[in-house]
């Protein structure tokens, strides 16, 4: 596969992004992995399902990987999210970034995270032990009053 | 002609992934309010809006063609 941000509906690989990224000028390759928790806030998951609208997903992820280029610069950024049907402990993120030190790839790893919970679309739907919800905004710090993302959310600075 | 996709709880809410509509030469906002009236759609206001994959205004104006996009609150990550 040569897309460096994709969605999946099979497991994802790890080591599938870091080979992505990995390069001669790079000294750091953070790696941020998201998983499904089986508890929050005391209340137990069975199992999640991932929605997605694909294509301006990975359209989206590949402007959070040119935002994180224009940011840092000299960067690479691999990115994979699984949709469909997750079980706990299932990976559902992944992040790779390489930069020239460390202290950049840190960054931006978590600025890729905190970017995909504001502008990219995907639907993550909790099945609880007591029923199911879709889940949105897990932020909480999105406003959707304006009833469109702010400038900020939609391109960033 | 305009393909409405629908997404998450607004997919539940409308009972379909998809519709067509005849909204050319209506804005985002009008869109909303026809759907509004057809389906039971109390989560419509809480949802961005994308034409064609890019996030949007509520005065753009829809052609024939365009695929509108209702996104509620994403939660991927």
């Amino acid at each position: 596969m040569d897309k460096k941000v994709w969605l999946t509906q099979e497991p994802i690989d790890p080591n599938n992004c870091i080979e992505k990224v990995t390069r001669n000028e790079a000294g750091a390759v953070n790696t941020f992995i998201g998983t499904v928790r089986e508890f929050t806030k005391g209340k137990r998951t069975l199992f999640l399902e991932y929605q997605s609208y694909v294509p301006m997903a990975e359209k989206k992820l590949a402007q959070i990987a040119d935002e994180i280029e224009e940011k840092w610069g000299n960067t690479d950024t691999a990115i994979a999210h699984r949709i469909g049907r997750l079980e706990i402990t299932d990976i559902a993120v992944v992040i790779a970034v390489s930069t020239p030190h460390r202290a950049d790839a840190f960054e931006a790893s978590r600025y890729a995270i905190e970017r995909i919970k504001e502008i990219v679309p995907i639907w993550k739907k909790e099945h609880w032990e007591d029923g199911t919800q879709w889940i949105g905004d897990q932020k909480e710090n999105t406003s959707y009053d304006k009833k469109i993302p702010s400038e900020e959310e939609m391109y960033n600075d | 002609m305009i393909n409405v996709l629908f997404f998450a709880e607004l997919q539940e809410a409308a009972g379909s992934e998809k519709v067509d509509v005849e909204a050319d030469g209506l804005s985002v906002n009008e869109l909303k309010t026809r759907l509004k009236s057809t389906f039971d759609l109390a989560n419509l206001d809480n949802a961005m809006t994308a034409v064609n994959e890019e996030y949007s205004n509520e005065d753009t104006m829809l052609k024939s063609g365009d695929i509108v996009a209702f996104i509620p609150p994403v939660s991927g990550g």
